[in-house]
Formats: structure tokens, sequence, C-alpha cells
């Protein structure tokens, strides 16, 4: 018996392992995938898909275009209990969801859906007088849920696995070789006077094309992206001097928080490069991360010489980090920039995702 | 055997300019030099150049306050333009302006073989003002100006308008006027995208232009009154003559 028990288990863990193996070469072989249901933009999606759906039934059931109104509001007053009641249901049961096979989770979503519509179906039946079709509500939840499923599936299955990959393989910042020629340029200048500092510049180039070179589809945790920013401002540094200067304001920073990789260095160089290089007097960059209840917000300022125009650059870097926050956050990330007095500001608020996934 | 090169190293980077003294050093043997200089920016190089002159300027492209192909330009202006060597670590598009302008340039990190070819031709390879201008469309930013044999640089985007007088040009900014070893045509040419003509004798910032104002020649009672060009920032007016007056027009509207 147990050693039946036994390989159960091994069989079981071994598909896991292939599943895994599978997602992270991006070719999953998984069948069908849950959307996340804690998630705002899937939640406006779904929202918007249902009321258009109820839209579209009031329009099938009504001839007269002044009725319209009236009947779209009484289907919307059900509509929307019904579709609110079970997103937060499922949003509450997403972990559970997600440990069970994705069939099985399929019709979870679906009898949750029915059992919500059918729950205020009831609640409300008294105020309707059509009695005709109990069953009403649960079957129409189970037509929208089905549908809604198939159409998340294809809309992940469009963005994936494949595809984002390649995107987020596209994206990737790159370096500018700018920076990289400057660099081996200033450890050249140095490695005469000071064969320690340029020792310890080629050091941290050497650990920032690491992470450049890495495959960055994974979300890593801030406190590696902090680091990786303090190496590259010395870096910057060597080459600048005094006329670099930097404040962190990081105490209230959740170091474990999940970025999407290689977020902050691009935004630094750009400071940078847009910012310092441009000025005759020294300029300060400053960084501040908070925790914002479930939220990180994080803000870059850096002065600016007035007229720069060279901007093209900064407006690609800028694209390429909300693109990669759409993949990784869908709608719940938020990249803004700002020129204040001639300060510039990018401020990114993202949620907070912590390290170490269930 | 000739004297030693005269060098001037211009780099917004302490470490740059000190690896091109390395090499320098390096080939003094081959090519001897001395550094008459060493400057931050363009304007510092300016300052630099006029005290003790180079025979070469070693020019970084990205500078603050003004950069290499401004530089460049000013230097190519002077009555005795040293030869400039563009260095820069990066930037395809000076790079490829570059090669189709044949304006020699070294690419960071800098090499002691290669700037020792540099220098060679340098004396002979000087960019040429033509070549110069194809680099930078949008015009140079500043403007030399001599007074007294002090070099004092006017920003472009503060002048209001540039006049020819009998033997030389003014710009006027809000403060004051600067004469200027320039010619008006030329002016014309280099921003025609910011000033405009509104006389034989006068160029106007297009922004400069508060509006228009019709009145007579105090000396000539009995003459056609004339339009008058109301400026911001100064109480001057500036005579628009008839055949400017249709683009003045048009400009305003009127």
């Amino acid at each position: 018996m147990g050693s039946i028990r036994e390989k159960g288990r091994d069989a079981g863990e071994s598909r896991r392992q292939k599943e895994l193996d599978a997602e992270s070469r991006g070719q999953s072989a998984s069948p069908a995938r849950l959307p996340d249901f804690r998630n705002m933009g899937v939640w406006l999606r779904i929202l918007l898909a249902v009321n258009l759906g109820a839209l579209a039934a009031a329009l099938a059931r009504n001839r007269e275009l002044a009725q319209l109104p009236r009947e779209f509001a009484e289907l919307a007053a059900f509509v929307e209990p019904v579709v609110l009641g079970s997103l937060t249901l499922l949003g509450a049961a997403q972990r559970r969801l997600e440990r069970l096979a994705p069939p099985a989770a399929m019709v979870a979503v679906v009898v949750a859906a029915m059992a919500v519509a059918q729950f205020f179906g009831l609640l409300f039946a008294p105020m309707f007088e059509s009695a005709a079709g109990l069953w009403r509500p649960a079957l129409w939840a189970a037509l929208a849920a089905g549908l809604l499923l198939a159409w998340f599936d294809l809309r992940w299955r469009a963005h994936s696995p494949a595809v984002t990959e390649a995107r987020l393989m596209a994206l990737t910042a790159r370096i500018r070789p700018h920076f990289f020629f400057n660099s081996l340029n200033a450890v050249l200048g140095v490695i005469r006077s000071d064969p320690r500092r340029a020792e310890a510049a080629l050091e941290e180039l050497s650990d920032l094309f690491r992470v450049l070179m890495r495959d960055s589809r994974e979300l890593v945790p801030l406190s590696e992206e902090i680091a990786l920013a303090r190496q590259y401002l010395e870096l910057e540094k060597l080459r600048l001097g005094d006329r670099l200067r930097i404040r962190w304001d990081i105490e209230s920073c959740p170091p474990d928080a999940l970025v999407p990789p290689l977020m902050l260095q691009p935004l630094l160089e750009n400071a940078v490069y847009h910012g310092i290089e441009r000025l005759e007097s020294p300029g300060e960059i400053a960084i501040r991360v908070s925790r914002q209840g479930d939220r990180v917000a994080f803000e870059l300022t850096n002065p600016y010489a007035p007229g720069s125009t060279h901007q093209a650059g900064n407006r690609m870097a800028l694209a390429n980090i909300r693109e990669r926050l759409m993949l990784f956050f869908d709608l719940e990330a938020q990249l803004e920039t700002a020129e204040r007095a001639g300060f510039y500001v990018v401020s990114i608020a993202f949620p907070y995702r912590r390290g170490g996934k269930p | 055997m000739s004297a030693a090169l005269r060098v001037l190293l211009v780099d917004d980077e302490a470490p740059a300019r000190t690896r091109l003294r390395d090499l320098l050093s390096d080939l003094a043997g081959e090519l001897p030099s001395r550094i008459v200089g060493e400057a931050a920016d363009g304007v510092e190089a300016l300052e630099r150049q006029a005290a003790d002159p180079a025979d070469v300027v070693l020019v970084d492209i990205r500078m603050p306050r003004m950069d290499g192909i401004e530089l460049a330009q000013h230097l190519a202006r002077l009555p005795q333009p040293p030869a400039v060597v563009f260095v820069t670590a990066y930037d395809q598009y000076a790079v490829k302006a570059f090669e189709l302008a044949a304006i020699d340039y070294l690419l960071k990190p800098v090499k002691a073989a290669r700037l020792a070819e540099a220098l060679k031709k340098a004396r002979r390879l000087a960019p040429d003002a033509p070549a110069l201008r194809q680099l930078a469309p949008q015009g140079r930013r500043h403007l030399r100006s001599l007074e007294r044999g002090k070099m004092l640089l006017v920003p472009v985007a503060d002048v209001l308008y540039f006049k020819a007088e009998l033997k030389y040009v003014t710009a006027r900014t809000k403060e004051r006027e600067y004469v200027l070893e320039e010619s008006l045509a030329q002016l014309e040419e280099e921003y025609v995208a910011r000033f405009m003509r509104i006389h034989r004798n006068c160029i106007v910032a297009r922004d400069a232009i508060a509006g228009v104002a019709r009145e007579k020649d105090a000396a000539d009672a009995e003459g056609e009154p004339h339009w008058m060009l109301l400026l911001h920032g100064v109480a001057e007016r500036l005579q628009v003559s008839r055949r400017q007056w249709p683009q003045v027009k048009e400009l305003l509207g009127v």
C-alpha cells in the first residue's frame, strides 16, 4: 500500500517538475490557465465584458429603444452584485484554486459563479414577479463564466508563453554603449594613478554585465535591484566625480518586494545621461522607495539642464520599462513622469508582491 | 626637427583627460608634444585657447555648457584656427557625420597608436566651417564677442535681434548690446528657423516680437508713416521695411 502511495506521489511530483521545466523553457504544456482574480485589470475586463453582455441581452429582448435604459438598468442591478460577489470569492480562493488541476479549477470557478448567481437570484426573487425559471441566473452565470474563462485563456495564449517571453527578451533593458565605453576609458584613465580604484571598477562592471546578460524573465527582489543600482552609480562616480550626488531614501522600502529585473538601472542611467552629464554644476539624484499599504511607491528625481533636447532615448527607455511593468503586473502598475521647475521626476507604483512564491 | 606639438585637452571627465595625458607622454619619443592646457567644457576651452593657443585641440563631444561641436565651430573662426580632433565614446550619428564630412575622430577608449596617427595628420586636416555646419544644423548656441580684448559669450537664446551697423553687427539682449565679428547674412542663414528679416539691416527673433505700430518718422513729418516692430522686454522699436512687411504681417496675422 505504502509503496503504491509513494509511487503515486512521485509520479505527481515528476509531472509537476515536467510542467515547471516546460514552463521555464517557454513551451508550457499546461492545457489552460486561470486568470488572477486578485488583479484589478482582470476585474475591470470581466466587469466590462459582463456589462457589454447585459447590454446585448437588453438589446435582444427589446424592440423599442425607449425601453432599453430601464431594461439595462434592471439587468445591471442584478448582474453587478453577482460579478463582484463572484470575483471577491474567487480572489479569496485564488491560492486554493491554483493548487487544483486546471480542469478542476475551471469547473470550480464555473460552479462558484453559478452559486453566487443563484444566491442573488433567490435574494432578489421577491422583487421580480416572474417566478419562471428558477435556475436561470445559475445557467446564465455558467455560460458567462465559461465564455470569460475561454477568453482569458485565449488572451493568455496570445501573450504567452513564447510571445511574452520573446517580448520580455527583446525588452530586456540594454545598456548604453556610451556608458560602457566611457567607463572603460575612465578605468584606463585611473589605472596608473589608482590601480585599486581601477580594480574595483572592473569588478563592478563585470557584476553589472552579469546581470545584464542574465535571463530576465522573472521578477527579482527589490533589494537586488538596489544593490545593482549602487554598483552602477559607483561606476558613474568614477567618471563624473563630485558632479554626481546621490540621495537614497529607502528606510521604509520593502526589500523583498518583487520587481521586474533591471527596472532601476536604466532609469538611473537616464538621469545621469540626460541630467547630470549636461549640467555644469553638481547635481543630485534622489531615489525614494516606500511601501504604501499593499503597494510600493518608487520615485526618482533628477535635475536637468534647461533646453536639453535629446529626449528620444529617455522616452524609449521609459516605454520599455512601462511595457515590462505591464507584462508583469498588468494594469496594476503605473509609471508617470513629470517636469517640475528644472527637475525631472519618474514615479512608479506597483503591487507589493513578496519574494518566495507560494 | 619640428617644435613640440602644443595640445589642449578638452573633456568634462577628469579620468578621460588623465588617459590622454598618459598616452601623450607615452608617445613623447615618437611625437614630441606639450600640453598647454586642459578644460572641462567648451567655454573654458575657448578661454584657454585665447590665453595660450594650442596647435591641436582634442575635443570630447558631450559636455555641459558648450559641447565639442560648437567649440570646434568657434575655434574654426579664430584668426589662427587650431586643428581639432574629436574624441567620442559612442555616438553613431556623430561618427557617421564625421565620416561624411571627412573629419578625423578618435573613439574612446583611446589607443596610443590611433592617437599618434591622428595628431600627425591633424595639422593638415583641420575641419572647416562648412563641414562643421553640417554637424550642427541648429547653429551655434553662443556667439563670441570681443570687448577690449576680453572674450564674452552671448547665448543666442537671449538675443532679441541682430542689427548691422556701419562696420559691424550688434546683438541686442534684454540687458545690453554686444559687438560681434559676424555678417548679418551668415547669421540669418545659420538661424533661419528662429530669426526673421524685418529690414535690410536687421533680423529679429520671432518669439521676441510683441506687435506692430504705425508711426511717422520724427525727422520727416511729411513722409509716409512706417510700421514699427514692438519687442518683448525692451522699449525700443524697430523699423520694418516695406519689402519685409508682407512676411511680418503674415507672422503676426494682422
